[in-house]
């Protein structure tokens, strides 16, 4: 998939600016965004998904032109056909399992479901072993499958590309490792191209195809994550955060 | 007859309290809405005018009432030209001077709970192909529906005890305009202990009612 970001984005709050400028460009499925935290890689994920708006800049997915600064085209979140998980997973709290999954098949609710997506939420509680848990409160879930909900209910929206913000944070370390395998898994089944955040080192090494490291609102170096990528360790002008990634 | 209660006070409270709750309900959500979710200019200023009717003595905000609908007030020629409609000294007067005096209090409840909601969830809804109204609908208004139903109460509570804008704006016509707290100031005036103490035991239960399901429901655990 080809993705192509160039972005700017100056934000003040309480007296304190942060600027992001950054420009990368990838055609890899598995696309990860690495660095220290506040380095704007959550907001690079918030520009993409529509959710803010750049100050100037340009970003192509696909084919597809999303925002385009000298040409006025800034399309809304809700076309943009962008599967978004922030790093809480926001499952909303009030409804039970099924009914988050089929929340965005109707965007115009009241309004219900046909045939058809019913049959769909039926497969995608089964794919992603919810079926037992479709009455759950997301109160009552454990953070795996809190995680399973989330991903079912973006990807049940057939995006053209899925965003994941810190995705194994919230869980503890055996979990990790299982659901960085489930991710995989998922993303194959789907054939679903993935932009994904972390500042941890293991998720590039398990998910990345190509690593955009990040620093204070900079894109400092494109990776391909092969075991090659260990060649650049100690070289000049590398920030020593990128280091620890081989 | 005269130790006969009359409940016709009691019916034109009820009414008027409940007409301007739900005006107050609906101008005050929207304001919250605005105010906890919009950045724009004059933010502060619109938040500031909008508590005013919380701390203004009433007689102000009833003069404010009377330049405004008057019969000589901009909006209050346009009603009567084109609607047709009169609001001083009639009870559709005091509804407004209600609706006026509670905003406040849906207001800061509504606020306050819209602001509680985690943005990414919104944020989530918007992903999920939702324009703005239905992110309201679906996600925003849900999770906050205990604090703003809390303050529509107490809303209600205000609305039924309102005196002074009202006596301004409605006057205090029995039968027409008279409200219970009016009733009760008719009543002291013209020495009928009895019809008093009556109307300020029928006006206090309503209200601990009123605030004890209030208090109830915001305790009530949320997710």
């Amino acid at each position: 998939m080809h993705i192509q970001v160039e972005v700017k984005k100056q934000v003040a709050s309480r007296g304190r600016t942060f600027s992001l400028d950054v420009a990368f460009a990838s055609e890899s499925e598995r696309l990860v965004l690495f660095g220290p935290s506040g380095s704007g890689k959550t907001m690079t994920l918030l520009l993409l998904a529509g959710l803010l708006t750049p100050d100037a800049g340009r970003i192509k997915v696909g084919d597809r032109v999303l925002f385009d600064g000298p040409k006025r085209v800034n399309i809304p979140a809700r076309r943009r056909a962008i599967g978004y998980v922030p790093q809480d997973y926001a499952l909303f709290p009030h409804l039970n399992v099924a009914a988050n999954l089929v929340f965005g098949l109707a965007p115009r609710w009241p309004w219900g479901l046909g045939q058809d997506d019913r049959g769909r939420v039926e497969e995608f509680l089964e794919i992603f072993e919810l079926t037992h848990l479709s009455t759950s409160l997301p109160r009552d879930l454990s953070g795996g499958q809190r995680q399973r909900v989330a991903l079912a209910r973006a990807l049940i929206r057939n995006p053209q590309l899925l965003l994941l913000d810190e995705p194994f944070s919230a869980l503890d370390a055996l979990l990790r490792n299982k659901m960085r395998r489930e991710l995989l898994k998922i993303q194959e089944h789907f054939a679903i191209p993935l932009v994904l955040i972390t500042h941890d080192p293991e998720d590039v090494a398990a998910l990345a195809q190509t690593v955009v490291c990040y620093g204070q609102g900079r894109v400092e170096q494109i990776l391909p994550a092969t075991p090659d990528c260990c060649r650049v360790r100690g070289e000049a002008g590398i920030a020593p955060w990128a280091s620890i990634l081989c | 007859m005269d130790y006969l209660l009359d409940f016709r006070p009691l019916w034109l409270t009820l009414k008027v309290a409940g007409l301007a709750t739900a005006v107050a309900f609906l101008a005050g959500v929207a304001l919250a809405y605005l105010l906890a979710r919009r950045r724009f200019w004059g933010r502060d200023w619109l938040d500031a005018v909008c508590t005013l009717p919380l701390v203004l003595p009433p007689t102000v905000l009833g003069y404010y009432l009377i330049v405004l609908v008057g019969r000589n007030g901009w909006l209050g020629r346009w009603l009567e030209d084109t609607l047709g409609l009169s609001l001083i000294f009639t009870w559709q007067g005091a509804v407004l001077a209600a609706a006026l005096v509670s905003l406040p209090l849906v207001l800061k409840s509504a606020r306050a709970a819209l602001e509680e909601v985690n943005p990414d969830l919104e944020n989530t809804a918007r992903t999920l192909g939702l324009p703005e109204w239905a992110v309201f609908l679906r996600v925003s208004f849900p999770l906050a529906w205990r604090g703003i139903l809390a303050g529509t109460m107490l809303a209600f509570a205000r609305a039924m005890g309102e005196f002074g804008a009202t006596l301004m704006v409605a006057g205090n016509l029995p039968g027409k305009t008279q409200t219970l707290s009016l009733a009760v100031y008719d009543a002291v005036q013209a020495g009928n202990d009895q019809l008093a103490l009556a109307l300020v035991v029928l006006t206090s239960g309503v209200c601990v009612l009123i605030l004890a399901a209030a208090g109830k429901i915001l305790r009530t655990n949320a997710w």
